[in-house]
């Protein structure tokens, strides 16, 4: 049979096309904050190498966890936990690596810290999947939790709330350099953040547990009457983040040499703000990972670059909320002309 | 000839609520059965027995002749019986050709990934059969109509090896001509030999394509009829129920001696809905 052509229909062109990719509104983001660091210090530094590594470092720490959070985001699901989870995975390491308490090899200590990050992870979708309660709720309980159990724990431990004296442990095991090192000039965790970034995106777009994670977040019923699995998509993706607030976790004590039961408070929130300036929906079924670590980009860029310029930095914040509004009006408007676009 | 489906004396019960009393229905492949009824007559309970979403209270459900449990919705459609929901689980902001995949993606290499490439073609070549052109199945399925949505979603379930389809309201919210269309595709799954029942309240769009009909009331079925056994208005009767419809009319009567003028503009608007014309 003879397929019929719609006369109101016209072809799409590239420009369209572009415009219903997600990232769009974070790579026109990043060029216009570039744009004004380079103008606004250019020439007061902005533009050297120590900069471009200082801003690179910031966001590649984020960036690691935003694109796990862009993941659950899209999969339709919140963690505010992955903050203080950051926190008690950075002292359980530090405790247990220390030669004063745990005395154990580095390697175990980060497989504990992965194991106890996978339960929580687990827990976290477990209660939210059985409850059906909001993962808003669930996780911003188990923010407490974490952040609690944290203090308390490290207290216990060391009477302290920091844990230092890492020092020596770290430069003796070459583990270490996998986190704290670097490589051609850049520090590992930019190298984690790139092939982080760039496997969650390839697990997002190019496997058919990605076109589930669409599915279970643009809407879980449907995505169940057709035969996805949203119970365990959903569970992975909070292992998942959890994972990521590890491996950040590692960085960040390996790097420093000491864990500071404060690490990592308020990371949950620039974790969401990345992924929602790179274009993922909060309701879920909607996004990028690309975009997000491109948001993360973007908040290292701020960052560091505000430095630079005569602004003080207690403005930053400021500077980041604007942020945020632009990027949800702007990615809100784009994908709105590209649903409208065709018909 | 074996039925595809055959319901025998199935009834559900939630809690006190008799949803569906002692209901027989057969379908047969190469058959449009019309399953029709006034809100609340127990139709979509009726399709979600039959889709696996609900388990009879009572009764037996037969699938090839064979009794059957189903205890999801997955495993009804692993055996052929695809379900198009009302609100087609589709999701608006994924590609059609995402959508047509979601739940059965094609997979390719040593890494078992996604087949994009595979799945565009497939779907490409699939909605042409039916006869949709999508200009690209990369849009996403939020620029398609209603009743393209409505074919997106047959076109997936006769992919995937349906043998019996069962359609909810899939013409209830659509403008003639689309309407029209999707009466279409089903009448193709129908040369296909497949087995469609077609939920509907609309006897005008049920009559245009069925070949039997069941009209439910109230949780009870008037019985099945063939079309040439029976006639539009009847059924139209039997859906809203003949009784009710007196007593509609008695309470026009009371309303009449208050306010003669509102009570006849009522009545003629409830009688001209009443015999739509097509």
């Amino acid at each position: 049979m003879v397929a019929h052509k719609d006369e109101r229909l016209h072809p799409l062109s590239p420009w369209k096309r572009l415009l219903l990719r997600p990232e769009l509104g974070s790579i026109a983001g990043l060029i216009v904050v570039f744009l004004f660091f380079a103008i606004m210090a250019g020439n007061t530094g902005f533009l050297t190498w120590l900069s471009v590594r200082n801003y690179l470092e910031v966001a590649a720490q984020l960036g690691i966890l935003a694109a796990a959070v862009a993941l659950l985001m899209i999969g339709g699901e919140f963690d505010l936990s992955v903050g203080s989870m950051i926190g008690i995975a950075g002292t359980l390491i530090a405790v247990l690596i220390h030669p004063d308490y745990g005395h154990l090899p580095l390697g175990v200590a980060i497989l504990i810290a992965l194991l106890f990050a996978m339960g929580v992870g687990f827990f976290n979708g477990w209660l939210v999947l059985r409850t059906g309660l909001p993962s808003f709720i669930v996780t911003l309980a188990m923010m407490f939790i974490l952040a609690g159990a944290n203090i308390g724990f490290t207290k216990m431990v060391t009477n302290l709330t920091i844990v230092s004296g890492l020092g020596d442990v770290v430069a003796k095991s070459s583990l270490a350099h996998l986190f704290a090192g670097s490589l051609l000039g850049l520090p590992a965790s930019v190298w984690w953040w790139l092939g982080v970034t760039i496997v969650l995106s390839l697990v997002l777009l190019r496997t058919p547990f990605g076109n589930w994670v669409f599915g279970a977040g643009g809407d879980a019923n449907a995505a169940r009457n057709v035969g996805v699995p949203v119970f365990r998509v959903k569970i992975t993706l909070f292992m998942l983040t959890a994972i990521a607030a590890t491996v950040v976790a590692a960085i960040q004590t390996l790097s420093i040499g000491s864990a500071n039961v404060l690490n990592g408070q308020g990371k949950e929130l620039e974790a969401v703000a990345a992924s929602v300036i790179g274009g993922c929906l909060l309701t879920g079924g909607y996004g990028s990972v690309i975009g997000a670590s491109i948001g993360s980009l973007i908040l290292g860029m701020v960052q560091q670059g505000i430095v630079y310029t005569n602004i003080d930095t207690d403005w930053y914040k400021v500077l980041v909320g604007g942020m945020i509004l632009g990027a949800v009006i702007l990615n809100n408007y784009l994908r709105k002309r590209s649903m409208e676009v065709r018909r | 000839m074996t039925p595809l489906v055959e319901l025998r004396k199935v009834s559900k019960f939630f809690g006190p609520v008799i949803s569906l009393k002692d209901i027989d229905m057969k379908v047969y492949p190469g058959e449009v059965h019309c399953l029709l009824g006034d809100n609340g007559a127990g139709k979509s309970t009726l399709i979600k027995i039959l889709s696996g979403v609900h388990k009879p209270s009572e009764g037996q459900v037969l699938f090839e002749g064979q009794p059957v449990v189903f205890s999801s919705p997955r495993e009804a459609l692993n055996q052929g019986i695809a379900t198009v929901f009302q609100d087609l689980a589709m999701l608006p902001l994924m590609s059609i050709t995402r959508n047509f995949f979601l739940g059965r993606e094609p997979r390719v290499g040593p890494l078992r990934l996604y087949d994009g490439n595979l799945a565009a073609r497939i779907a490409r070549e699939e909605l042409l059969k039916i006869g949709i052109s999508i200009r690209d199945p990369d849009q996403p399925v939020g620029t398609l109509s209603g009743g393209e949505r409505q074919s997106v979603a047959i076109a997936r379930a006769v992919y995937f090896g349906a043998k019996v389809l069962i359609l909810d309201e899939p013409t209830s919210a659509l403008g003639v001509k689309e309407a029209a269309v999707v009466l279409r595709y089903v009448v193709q799954a129908k040369a296909r030999g497949l087995g469609v029942i077609f939920i509907t309240h609309n006897v005008h769009h049920a009559w245009a394509v069925g070949d039997t009909f069941t009209v439910l009331n109230r949780g009870r079925s008037y019985g099945t009829f063939k079309k040439e056994e029976t006639e539009r208005e009847k059924l139209l009767q039997m859906m809203s129920g003949g009784e009710e419809l007196e007593v509609l009319a008695v309470e026009l009567e009371l309303i009449a001696k208050r306010d003669p003028a509102g009570a006849a503009q009522l009545e003629r608007r409830i009688a001209e809905e009443l015999q739509e014309p097509n």
